[in-house]
C-alpha cells in the first residue's frame, strides 16, 4: 500500500480520497477545522437546485474508510521532492512524507474590494454573491437597513474578464450562479425586482440555458446587457448605479437596494504558495497541468498530481469528475 | 468596517527642492492661491522652491482643444524642463492640475517611445539652442500639502470645525480628472476615492461628504465650455452634482483643479439665475475653495489677501462658522489702501 497525501478537503480531496483509499492509505489535509467549507456556504446548487448540504452529506459519508485519515486545521504550508516522494511540511513545521501527492487546493474568491468603483467594504448596500448566498441559505434577505429589499442588482465578471484587476480569464460558474440565486431570490420576494447586468451569460452547462430561459419567462428576472461603472451610497441608503444598456444604446442611471457582486474564482493562498514551492505554478497563479487534453491530472513534477479548481475555475460536478479522473491517474502511475 | 482599499496608495513626493510652474488661469480666477501656496512652502515649512520668470505656457487648453498638436506641446513641456535643468532642480511642481496631467502623459509616451523622446531633444534644439532632463519627481501642490499636512496642523489657528455646534465642518472635495484619472497611479489614493484633499480635511477637523455623484464632472469638460452652444451641457453636469450634494448640506467645497474650483463656484450664480435655485438653504450658496486658500485660512491668513473677494459665492459665511477673524472694511480695498468698486449683485443668489 502506498501513503498518499491528498491536500485540501473539498469535493475534489474527499471523492479522490474515497477511491484511493480502496487500496492505498490516504493522509487528507484541510486547513480549516471541517472540510467541504466551499459546499456547505451555498444553499442551492445549479442547475437542479438540489441541497448544498445534502451534497455535502454524501461527500462527507465517504471518509468513513479506515485507510483514510482526515486531518482538520492542518495547512500544509511547504512541498518538496524527496527521493521518489514527497514531503509535506504544515504551518507547525512538522513534516511528513509520502509517496504520491495530490494537490485540491482549490480557489478562493476575488477580494470585490480591489474594484473600489463598485463601493464593495464602503457602502452596506454592496455586497458579494457569497453574501447573498448566506441570507438565501438563512431564508431571510435584507437590505442595508434591514427591510424587505424592492430592487436588486446583480453584476457579472467583478475580478473575472477584467484587464483592471488583471484576471483576464472566465470564472465559468458565476453567469449561471446569478441566474440561480435571481429565481431564488423571486421564489422568496416574489414583488422584488430584480436586474442582471452582464457582458454576455454563458450558459455552457446542461440545463443552463433553460435556467435562463425561465429566469425571465416564468419568474421575470430582467437582464442588461452592459457593465456598471460606479456604484456609489444615496442619502437613503439605497445604491446609485450608473451603467451603459448596450442593447439600447443609452446610459443608465438607477437606484437599488442591494448591489450583488457576482465574485469570480482565484487561486487560494495555498494553491498560489504550493505551486509555486513544486514549481508546477501557471497562469495567475493556478496549478499547471501537463496537457488539458490527455495528461490534466499529471504535473511536470513526478508523483505530484493535481485536481478542481486549483486548476482553472471549475463547477462542483467538474470538480468531482476532475477527482476521480486524478484517483485513476494516480492508481495507473503507482 | 468602511475601507476605502487604496487609501494607503501613496506616490513618491520629493521632500524639498522643487521648481514651480505657474499656471496660466489661476492668478486670474484665483490671484491669492499660488502666492499663498509658495508662502506655505517657504516660509511655513521652510522649503526651497524656485518660481522662475521665464516660464511660460503648458499649452493644456489648446492641447485638449485640439489646436495646439502634440508635437508642438512636447517641445514647449522640454523647454519648461530646461528651465528647471538650468537652475539645478530636479522635482517639477505645476500649479495647474492640467498642466500636471499634459506633463505626466509626455513622460510615459518618452518613457514608452524613447524615439519621440529624441525628436522632442531634436524640436528642442533647433528652435531655442537648448537642452533638458526629465524630473526625476513631479508633483502636484496639493500632493505637497497633503505630504505635510501633519507638520501644517501644528502652525494652525483653525480648524474644519463649526464652532457653534463642534461639529466637523462637512467639505466636499472634488479633484480634478488630470489629477488621478488619466494615471491613477499619480494620484495619492488612486482614482476613485482619492485622498489628496480628502486627507487634508481629515487631518485638520473636517468630514468629507461621500454623496453620489462624487466622482461626476464638474462642467470644465475642456469641449464643453470652450464652444459656447455646448455649455448648457457644462451648467447641466455642474447641476447634478449641486443636486446630488444637495440633501448633504455640505458647508463648503474643496478643489485641486483651476476648472473645477471656477466652475463649481461661477455656476451657482448661472443656475440661480437659470432656474432660481441655490444649493445652501439660506440662498447663499456653498463657498468653493482651493486647496490652498482653505490651508491659508486655517493659518490664520487674511481672507482678502488669499482672494476670496473673487469668488462669486461669498465666503464670510463660512468664515464665521470656522471663527475667521477679518475686517469687512477690508473686502474691497486694493494694496495701495484705495477703496475699489464693489461688484453688482446678483438678481437671486444672496452675497
Amino acid at each position: 500500500m502506498a501513503k498518499i497525501a491528498i491536500i485540501g478537503a473539498g469535493p475534489a480531496g474527499i471523492e479522490a480520497a474515497s477511491i484511493l483509499a480502496q487500496q492505498h492509505n490516504v493522509t487528507l489535509f484541510e486547513m480549516n477545522d471541517s472540510a467541504l467549507s466551499n459546499i456547505r456556504d451555498k444553499a442551492f446548487l445549479f442547475p437542479d437546485f438540489s441541497s448544498a448540504d445534502t451534497l455535502a452529506n454524501t461527500l462527507e459519508s465517504k471518509l468513513q474508510n479506515p485507510n483514510i485519515e482526515l486531518k482538520l486545521s492542518t495547512e500544509i504550508t511547504g512541498i518538496q521532492k524527496s527521493g521518489n516522494g514527497w514531503t509535506l511540511t504544515d504551518f507547525h513545521s512538522q513534516t511528513y512524507l509520502f509517496d504520491r501527492v495530490l494537490l485540491t487546493s482549490g480557489y478562493k474568491v476575488f477580494d470585490a474590494r480591489r474594484k473600489e468603483e463598485l463601493g464593495y467594504g464602503i457602502y452596506p448596500g454592496v455586497i458579494t454573491s457569497l453574501e447573498l448566498e448566506d441570507m438565501i441559505k438563512k431564508g431571510n434577505i435584507l437590505n442595508s437597513v434591514g427591510d424587505q429589499p424592492k430592487t436588486i442588482s446583480f453584476l457579472q465578471c467583478v475580478g473575472s474578464r477584467d484587464e483592471k484587476s488583471g484576471n483576464h480569464y472566465c470564472s465559468k460558474v458565476c453567469c449561471v450562479t446569478a441566474v440561480k440565486q435571481a429565481i431564488e431570490i423571486k421564489k422568496m420576494l416574489p414583488d422584488t425586482n430584480v436586474y442582471v447586468f452582464y457582458m454576455d451569460l454563458r450558459m455552457w452547462g446542461k440545463g443552463f440555458e433553460e435556467m435562463y430561459r425561465n429566469s425571465q419567462e416564468i419568474h421575470g428576472v430582467n437582464f442588461v446587457r452592459g457593465r456598471i461603472s460606479e456604484a456609489a451610497a444615496t442619502y437613503d441608503g439605497k445604491i446609485q448605479l450608473k451603467a451603459e444598456d448596450t442593447l439600447m444604446g443609452l446610459p443608465l442611471n438607477m437606484d437599488t437596494d442591494l448591489l450583488v457582486l457576482m465574485v469570480g474564482m482565484c487561486p487560494s493562498e495555498g494553491t498560489k504558495t504550493l505551486t509555486k514551492a513544486a514549481n508546477i505554478s501557471g497562469l495567475y497563479g493556478f496549478a499547471e497541468s501537463v496537457s488539458e487534453h490527455l495528461n490534466d491530472n499529471l504535473t511536470k513534477a513526478e508523483g505530484l498530481y493535481v485536481a478542481g479548481a486549483c486548476k482553472r475555475p471549475m463547477s462542483i460536478n467538474d470538480t468531482i469528475q476532475d477527482a476521480r479522473a486524478a484517483a485513476l491517474t494516480i492508481l495507473q502511475n503507482l | 468596517m468602511e475601507k476605502r482599499y487604496w487609501n494607503e496608495y501613496q506616490k513618491a513626493i520629493a521632500d524639498d527642492h522643487y521648481f514651480f510652474e505657474r499656471s496660466c488661469i489661476r492668478q486670474t480666477f484665483f490671484p491669492g492661491s499660488e502666492a499663498a501656496f509658495l508662502n506655505i512652502l517657504r516660509n511655513e515649512l521652510g522649503k526651497d522652491i524656485y518660481d522662475s520668470s521665464h516660464q511660460h505656457t503648458c499649452t493644456g487648453i489648446g492641447y485638449h482643444a485640439d489646436v495646439v498638436p502634440f508635437e508642438t506641446t512636447m517641445t514647449i513641456v522640454a523647454r519648461l524642463f530646461s528651465l528647471m535643468a538650468e537652475k539645478g532642480y530636479e522635482n517639477y511642481v505645476p500649479s495647474c492640475v492640467t498642466s500636471f496631467g499634459v506633463i505626466t502623459e509626455i513622460i510615459e509616451k518618452w518613457n514608452e517611445n524613447p524615439a519621440l523622446l529624441e525628436q522632442a531633444r531634436e524640436y528642442l534644439r533647433k528652435a531655442t539652442g537648448r537642452e533638458f532632463t526629465i524630473p526625476k519627481n513631479v508633483v502636484h501642490p496639493s500632493d505637497i500639502i497633503y505630504k505635510f499636512r501633519e507638520e501644517l496642523k501644528g502652525k494652525m489657528k483653525y480648524q474644519l470645525v463649526n464652532r457653534f455646534t463642534g461639529r466637523p465642518l462637512r467639505v466636499v472635495e472634488h479633484i480634478g480628472c488630470h489629477y488621478a484619472k488619466i494615471f491613477p497611479k499619480h494620484g495619492v489614493g488612486n482614482a476613485e476615492f482619492p485622498y489628496v484633499l480628502a486627507g487634508m480635511i481629515e487631518s485638520w477637523g473636517g468630514e468629507v461628504v461621500d454623496y453620489p455623484e462624487r466622482r461626476h464632472c464638474c462642467g470644465f469638460g475642456f469641449r464643453q465650455y470652450l464652444i459656447q452652444e455646448n455649455r448648457g451641457y457644462s451648467v447641466a453636469n455642474t447641476q447634478k452634482k449641486f443636486e446630488s450634494m444637495e440633501p448633504y448640506e455640505p458647508d463648503f467645497i474643496v478643489a485641486n483643479c483651476p476648472g473645477c474650483t471656477m466652475f463649481l463656484d461661477k455656476w451657482q450664480y448661472t443656475i440661480a439665475e437659470m432656474e432660481h435655485k441655490t444649493y445652501d438653504k439660506n440662498g447663499y450658496g456653498i463657498p468653493v475653495l482651493t486647496y490652498e486658500e482653505m490651508t491659508g485660512l486655517l493659518l490664520g491668513y487674511d481672507p482678502w489677501e488669499l482672494g476670496l473677494q473673487l469668488h462669486q459665492v461669498q465666503c464670510e459665511s463660512l468664515l464665521n462658522k470656522i471663527g475667521i477673524k477679518y475686517n469687512p472694511n477690508n473686502k474691497y480695498t486694493g494694496a495701495s489702501g484705495k477703496i475699489l468698486p464693489s461688484p453688482d449683485k446678483p438678481n437671486v443668489l444672496k452675497v
